[in-house]
């Protein structure tokens, strides 16, 4: 079952925002940001601006009705800088002009009188200089301190991972129309569609009612739109608002690149004991975290790195370190992983720095110490149907791990220029929003007359495929097939309160949600069948849009139960909300049960290295998943692949490289991501007899933890590196570059 | 200042009154308001806005996959365009299903560019195989489904047409039949047929060749503008007598092409595939990317090492020059005003040995840190003409002259490569920038030139290991 979707997608009548038809009298918007990364702002010229053709306005800080603040989970951001600007990027100004062109002169012409302050770009130097987001958070379990004394070997070492742009194709972009009564409707590419409700009204001064958001579909996320949309539409909102008129605001991709938030870049220390035969005793790790100038949604993002920073593994003594450091970038922010990914790379390499030491086989460490039924975490959870083992086990038995080691030791052996690797690598991803209050979702479904049925909920399309599983869940609890339901827009004025649609659990909560209501409805109508048809409703069900007793055809058909119902005017609506129980997490005593279940798997990644020229391909990618039972196969598989892919990225060619805060990398011609050619041959398989009794019709959630799969091809390039120069010792600095091989294999002679 | 240009979309003549030099995403998007057609990046480097360009000639239309963004909408001027509108039967056909079934499609955004330049492949290919195929689609990016789904869907497709259609057969007519491409589309076709590709040269002083590199720099100088279009594609690559003679505006892809070329200088034209990708190379000129003056030129640094002569032609005449003195400094070239490269020249030497060496990011669609390209000639044993080039490595595109004359008169032996890596990183001066460390350049200068002696002489574990 692939998504409703696609068959828009490749007839190309699918609409985007930017597709959508202007609206009579739109203007276009442009922001005016900032050229420095830390500096005084004194005063913005617009007269400039103003006077060229087309400009209609120049809104400041000065123009907002409301409060100039966009900030989430702490309230540290304005719309537009006022006093200070804190980032290269950071929007000052907005410029409104009849086409984007003229918006974009217009904001090009303004004047900013800036007098430069200290930049810290450092995510160390941020935390001594004393600069940090939130307070420094730690985990501690076990006797750590106590536990060195017990190791065979304790290994030390520094671990960076750089960061990652969200690349989504479709850039920010968002449409602001003025209504009737001081009412605005936003149409925006967000992930958090209450978000931007919220802050547009912050923004505007207006209560929420009078703010309507609405999304079709988004052309990529990745996490990219969960904060960061937000101003974008804010701005849009407030132009429309000042003007009178339609704003569309769209970033062109340079703008996009330049002025939105990233993965955070990390910087770690470790700290690893193990006994000799390979067993973890004690971990100790301080992660710093590049949070950028403001908070976004860093400290979530810290607090999931806390959670991921043992892995796979069960760690009996572990201490945790982490600490949001604020510098004088744009404002990082959720990336598919979201900050998991960083904190796992570091466990990563403590265990291929032991292996270095030790002289065991990297996979040899990572199987002995994988989580096992009821093992515990550092936050105090118990893991259940834990699958880390099986899935390491079955990845290893049905790619014949330990062949693929012995041919490519052998092909090493007899090789002198081209040298391969290969690494496994475990995943294990707790799945619910660590903010608790977050695991919750509406749903609304209404059954017309004639039998079609429209479901609403707080999740947006964004390629993952969610209106997919939505689909099946309702199609399952209806008893209808599912070209009779249609997955609706996602709009404000249909769900309030909702969630972003992030974390993995977008289908979870929102298909859970819209099971409920569906089972409401059908609840009802099996009543109607069981009055007409004489039968106990114990014993009626509907299935495929027949109503069937005992599991045999009764005659009675979905449409005309339906309106059957309508006419002894039964309710065919219903609204459900959904809210994960038995999750909660005490932030003074660092101990919960944050997730309601945890994903697993791994992969086997092959790449070989050309040590002449310090080039690599990634050669195959093997994987074993636990996709508990699949709402929709082919999403799933989708998503096993492309998380795969973009985790390799992030590990290889994908270098954000920043100067003075200013982002190189700020075009397509310099930040690359993976391209078809470069893609490896790629196998997932998932779990058989994976049930999940967590998450709706046993399912599991899939969106983030394939991307960590492509953190072991780090480790495979290391070893191909390694295999060339064996006097050398493996260096964790992500992404692996052809520059830094290159160094590594050549740098010093 | 606004024309008059007329071309067939899709199924039917249009014509805008629009500026000459507006890129024709923006036309299609905009004036025709077809919003299937995506922009991404407006730099030719996703593949998002990919159109096809039909151009008739000779009775025959050939349809190309070009990025709409880079286009101006001039050259667009009597020929048949298609986008992803133009290929929807008003269902799944053929060419979408199992894009569909395979999930080959995610957010969406990038699956008309996609499927554009698919059917552009088909239209053209030689051969059913995945692997061509593979190639027609390196300038597209997807973000979201890591390309596996789109191979498997790509590879149903070929499977299917492999037994459906014979590769002699007329293709055009052939996908129609099978329902790859909707039979409306015959009709235009036959319309572009009857019309007058755009040959206007004159009144403007904005001059765009294939303009890949132009609408990537100034956008806002030529994109509200009249421009006058330089004819790419026209004279091609011949033979004439002791030279190799290329048209200024033969394209990448003419080169990659050319049977004339491939017979002189196979590895030059196998080369090709390191450059851009087939929509940008469908439309970048050899002459466009000399006067770029992009230090890093990938084809700049090929005809280097292999001393090639510009002629220029302009209002004073015309004159001949080495494209070893056109580079005065960064970005500075002995051009005058009005003057156009009409025709690059280079020696046939029969023997003369060619590999080109790039490294970048991603291997291709990117832009190199270092590349080279080296030209040898042997005679009993010992090499008697070099030419080698290096770009990344200084302000200008850099002939390693005296790596050059070092080679003569040497067996092309591991001693010998190493004496001239070492001796061309010694030439290189590279900076610090977004694509390397100059530490990291001159390192890779030295390999790369290892590595020419690798391809060209077989060397291997030879250049392994650094001679004391």
């Amino acid at each position: 079952m692939s998504s409703p979707d696609l068959e828009a997608h490749v007839r190309g009548t699918s609409r985007y925002i930017d597709d959508m038809a202007d609206p009579a009298g739109m203007l276009h918007a442009a922001a005016v940001t900032s050229p420095s990364p830390h500096a005084e702002l004194r005063a913005i010229d617009a007269a400039p601006a103003r006077a060229l053709p087309g400009v209609v306005a120049v809104l400041t800080a000065a123009d907002i009705p409301g409060l100039n603040q966009i900030g989430g989970i702490i309230q540290d951001e304005e719309l537009f800088a006022t006093s200070t600007v804190h980032f290269i990027g950071q929007p000052v100004a907005v410029v409104v002009a009849e086409t984007f062109h003229q918006a974009r002169l217009g904001a090009r012409a303004c004047v900013l009188d800036l007098e430069e302050l200290t930049a810290i770009f450092d995510a160390r130097e941020a935390a001594a200089a004393g600069e940090l987001i939130t307070a420094s958070r730690t985990l501690d379990t076990g006797d750590v301190d106590a536990a060195w004394a017990d190791c065979d070997v304790v290994v030390e070492g520094r671990a960076d991972t750089a960061g990652q742009e969200h690349l989504y194709l479709e850039t920010q972009a968002a449409l602001a129309i003025p209504e009737e009564g001081g009412r605005i409707k936003v149409w925006s590419s967000t992930q958090a569609p209450t978000a931007v409700q919220r802050i547009t009204a912050r923004v505007l001064g207006l209560p929420m009612n009078l703010v309507e958001v609405e999304v079709t579909r988004l052309g990529g996320a990745f996490g990219g739109k969960e904060d960061q949309a937000t101003p974008w539409a804010v701005m849009a909102a407030l132009a429309a608002q000042r003007t009178g008129r339609p704003v569309r605001l769209t970033l062109n991709r340079h703008e996009d690149m330049v002025c939105t938030g990233k993965r955070h870049p990390y910087s770690s220390d470790f700290k690893l004991g193990l006994k000799n035969d390979g067993a973890i005793v004690a971990y100790e790790v301080h992660l710093w975290q590049n949070a950028g100038a403001a908070a976004d949604l860093s400290p979530a993002i810290l607090e999931r790195s806390l959670f991921h920073a043992t892995g796979a593994y069960f760690v009996p003594n572990a201490r945790i370190h982490a600490a949001s450091c604020r510098t004088n970038l744009i404002p990082f922010t959720a990336f598919r992983g979201f900050g998991a990914p960083q904190a796992m790379f570091v466990m990563e390499a403590a265990i291929d720095r032991a292996a270095e030491v030790m002289g065991l086989s990297r996979s040899e460490i990572q199987a002995k110490n994988l989580l096992s039924e009821g093992d515990e975490f550092p936050y105090g959870m118990r893991v259940k149907r834990s699958r880390a083992r099986r899935s390491f086990n079955e990845a290893a038995g049905r790619f014949d791990l330990a062949a693929v080691e012995n041919e490519i030791a052998e092909h090493n052996a007899t090789h002198a220029v081209v040298k391969r690797g290969a690494a496994a690598m475990p995943v294990c991803f707790g799945i619910s929003f660590t903010n608790a209050v977050l695991n919750q979702a509406g749903a609304l479904v209404h059954v017309y007359t004639d039998g079609s049925v429209n479901v609403s909920t707080g999740a947006i399309e964004m390629g993952q495929g969610v209106n997919a599983k939505i689909l099946a869940v309702a199609s399952a609890a209806l008893g209808v097939p599912r070209e009779r339901i249609r997955i609706e827009n996602t709009t404000t004025r249909t769900i309030a309160n909702t969630s972003p649609t992030a974390a993995s659990s977008g289908a979870d909560l929102n298909g859970s949600a819209a099971g409920l209501a569906c089972r409401a409805i059908a609840d009802r109508l099996r009543s109607v069948a069981a009055e007409r048809l004489d039968t106990p409703f114990d014993r009626l069900s509907i299935a495929d849009g027949v109503v069937l007793a005992d599991g045999e055809p009764t005659g009675l058909e979905w449409n005309e139960l339906v309106w059957n119902a309508y006419t002894k005017r039964v309710n065919l609506s219903a609204h459900a909300h959904y809210a994960t129980p038995g999750i909660w997490y005490d932030k003074e005593t660092e101990q919960g049960e944050p997730f309601a279940y945890h994903v697993f798997g791994t992969a086997i990644l092959e790449v070989t290295v050309d040590c002449l020229r310090g080039t690599s391909t990634v050669d195959r990618v093997r994987m074993v998943h636990d996709g508990g039972r699949s709402l929709a196969p082919a999403v799933d598989l989708g998503q096993l692949e492309g998380g795969l892919v973009q985790g390799l990225g992030w590990m290889t060619m994908e270098e954000l490289v920043f100067h003075q805060g200013r982002n190189l990398s700020d075009t397509l011609s310099t930040y690359k991501i993976p391209d078809l050619l470069g893609t490896p041959v790629i196998e997932g398989h998932f779990l058989d007899d994976a049930d999940n009794p967590k998450a709706v019709m046993q399912s599991k959630a899939i969106g983030e933890p394939p991307f960590m799969y492509g953190i072991g091809v780090y480790f495979a390039l290391l070893d191909a590196l390694r295999a060339f120069r064996p006097d050398r010792k493996g260096v964790y600095d992500a992404p692996l570059t052809p520059e830094k091989a290159l160094m590594f294999l050549h740098g010093d002679r | 200042m606004s024309r008059l240009i007329s071309f067939v979309l899709n199924a039917s003549t249009v014509t805008f009154d629009v500026p000459a030099g507006r890129p024709l995403l923006d036309v299609i998007r905009g004036d025709a308001d077809l919003k299937g057609t995506k922009h991404a990046c407006r730099e030719g480097d996703c593949g998002s806005c990919v159109v096809l360009v039909g151009e008739p000639t000779g009775g025959a239309v050939r349809y190309r996959a070009v990025t709409s963004c880079l286009m101006p909408v001039a050259a667009a001027s009597g020929c048949h365009i298609i986008t992803i509108e133009g290929l929807d039967p008003g269902r799944i056909g053929p060419l979408q299903r199992p894009f569909v079934d395979e999930g080959a499609s995610q957010c969406g955004f990038c699956t008309p560019g996609f499927l554009v330049s698919l059917a552009g492949h088909l239209l053209n290919c030689t051969t059913w195989d995945v692997g061509p195929a593979f190639n027609s689609l390196a300038g597209n990016i997807c973000r979201c489904t890591g390309y596996a789904s789109i191979q498997r869907a790509t590879a149903r497709i070929l499977g299917t047409l492999r037994h459906r259609v014979d590769l002699d057969e007329p293709r055009f007519a052939a996908l129609v039949r099978e329902g790859f491409l909707p039979s409306v589309l015959r009709g235009a076709r036959a319309l572009a047929l009857g019309l007058e590709p755009s040959t206007d040269t004159h009144g403007v002083d904005r001059p765009v060749a294939g303009g890949t590199d132009l609408y990537v720099q100034r956008p806002d100088d030529f994109s509200f503008a009249d421009v006058a279009l330089v004819p790419t594609r026209r004279g091609g690559i011949r033979i004439e007598g002791g030279e190799i003679v290329f048209a200024g505006s033969a394209t990448a892809e003419d080169m990659k092409r050319s049977r004339e070329l491939a017979a002189e200088l196979g590895d030059m034209t196998g080369a090709m595939d390191l450059m851009g990708s087939l929509p940008i190379r469908e439309r970048a000129t050899i002459a466009g990317n000399f006067v770029n003056a992009s230090p890093i030129g990938d084809m700049t640094a090929m005809f280097m090492a292999l001393d090639a002569e510009l002629e220029l032609v302009g209002d004073g005449g015309r004159r001949a020059l080495p494209l070893r003195s056109f580079y005065l400094g960064y970005k500075n070239l002995d051009l005058r005003p009005g003057e156009l490269i009409d025709s690059i020249r280079i020696k046939r030497r029969p023997g003369l040995l060619f590999n080109f060496e790039k490294v970048s990011k991603r291997t291709h669609l990117d832009i190199a840190s270092v590349n080279t390209a080296a030209a040898l000639r042997l005679e009993n044993g010992v090499i008697v003409e070099a030419g080698l080039s290096a770009g990344g490595v200084a302000p200008v595109p850099l002939a390693l002259v005296g790596t050059e004359a070092l080679l003569i008169g040497r067996s092309p032996d591991a001693e010998t490569a190493w004496a001239a890596a070492h001796s061309a990183a010694a030439e290189a001066k590279p900076i610090d920038d977004v694509r390397g460390s100059a530490v990291y350049k001159r390192l890779l200068l030295r390999q790369l030139v290892l590595a020419h002696f690798q391809v060209i002489f077989g060397l291997a574990d030879e250049l392994v290991e650094v001679p004391a």
